[in-house]
């Protein structure tokens, strides 16, 4: 680890691998949170509001 | 001096006796503007509404627990001092817990922009709860700037000498002074956090007193008008 990142280069686009990999795993992250079941959530019949 | 004019009423507007003496002065006027806009039952609710059962809606609430976590392992870190978090095992963990969870914060924060912004979450009255969160991700971006600065190792040495030029050259080097430490550590551990901690604590109470916005696909029933507190 004590050394300079690697880093990839498209273009005008510069950018280490560690920062893609991060970026990546947080578009992930957010799809999974869109599809994924959320636990203890129980819908009260009739109602969807909070009052 | 009589005691007529003793008695006489004190010069100033007369107060309004419809209202109870106890209800007049600006005390009353900020208690019944609080209770209006904010009462506990929606500031500490029992009740959510269903599109809540989500993982994006924990975006945000993950950024507070981080932020928490920031601000313990911050004020240890401040009690015992840079030799200290270099030097020693439990110096280097709590530094490591500092740095971790502002990159957790960072992470969750970013994640609950997105999901913000493609919810249209400034809907139905929510623009400055919209605006308070992208003021706390620009200050947050500076706090955690002035932390990279103060680290007191060649990795802060080479930021700051970076960075010298380019706030130079946005004309505000002598202000703000990358290359002086004492400037950089106060404003790291005071100013900063305590910016911050006001406007999450701010942007909780605008989220409280509106409620969390719904769903674009979800209908807003007519009895609930736009920008209507609730």
């Amino acid at each position: 680890m004590n050394e300079p990142a690697p880093y990839l280069h498209w273009g005008f686009i510069l950018i280490s691998l560690p920062n893609l990999v991060l970026i990546g795993v947080m578009v992930l992250l957010f799809i999974v949170a869109l599809f994924a079941p959320f636990p203890g959530h129980k819908r009260i019949s009739g109602h969807t509001d909070d009052e | 001096m009589t005691s007529d004019a003793m008695s006489e009423s004190p010069p100033g507007p007369r107060p309004d006796p419809a209202k109870a003496p106890d209800e007049a002065g600006w005390t009353a006027a900020v208690r019944n503007r609080v209770e209006q806009t904010l009462p506990l039952t929606e500031l500490l609710p029992t009740k959510q509404p269903a599109y809540i059962g989500s993982w994006v809606y924990s975006f945000g609430v993950i950024c507070i627990a981080a932020l928490v976590w920031v601000v313990v392992s911050g004020v240890v870190l401040a009690f015992f001092g840079s030799a200290w978090w270099h030097i020693s095992a439990v110096g280097h963990f709590f530094n490591s817990v500092h740095f971790w969870s502002v990159q957790m914060f960072f992470i969750f924060l970013v994640l609950h922009l997105w999901g913000q912004y493609w919810g249209a979450g400034w809907r139905d009255g929510r623009a400055t709860t919209w605006m308070v969160g992208v003021v706390i991700f620009l200050v947050s971006v500076v706090t955690a700037f002035t932390g990279y600065l103060i680290q007191q190792n060649f990795d802060s040495q080479w930021i700051a000498i970076n960075a010298k030029d380019g706030i130079n050259s946005t004309g505000l080097g002598g202000l703000f002074n990358v290359l002086n430490f004492g400037q950089q550590y106060g404003l790291h551990v005071m100013l900063f956090p305590i910016a911050v901690t006001l406007l999450v604590v701010l942007h909780i109470i605008q989220v409280r007193s509106r409620g969390v916005v719904r769903p674009i696909d979800d209908p807003m029933p007519a009895s609930d008008s736009a920008g209507a507190l609730r």
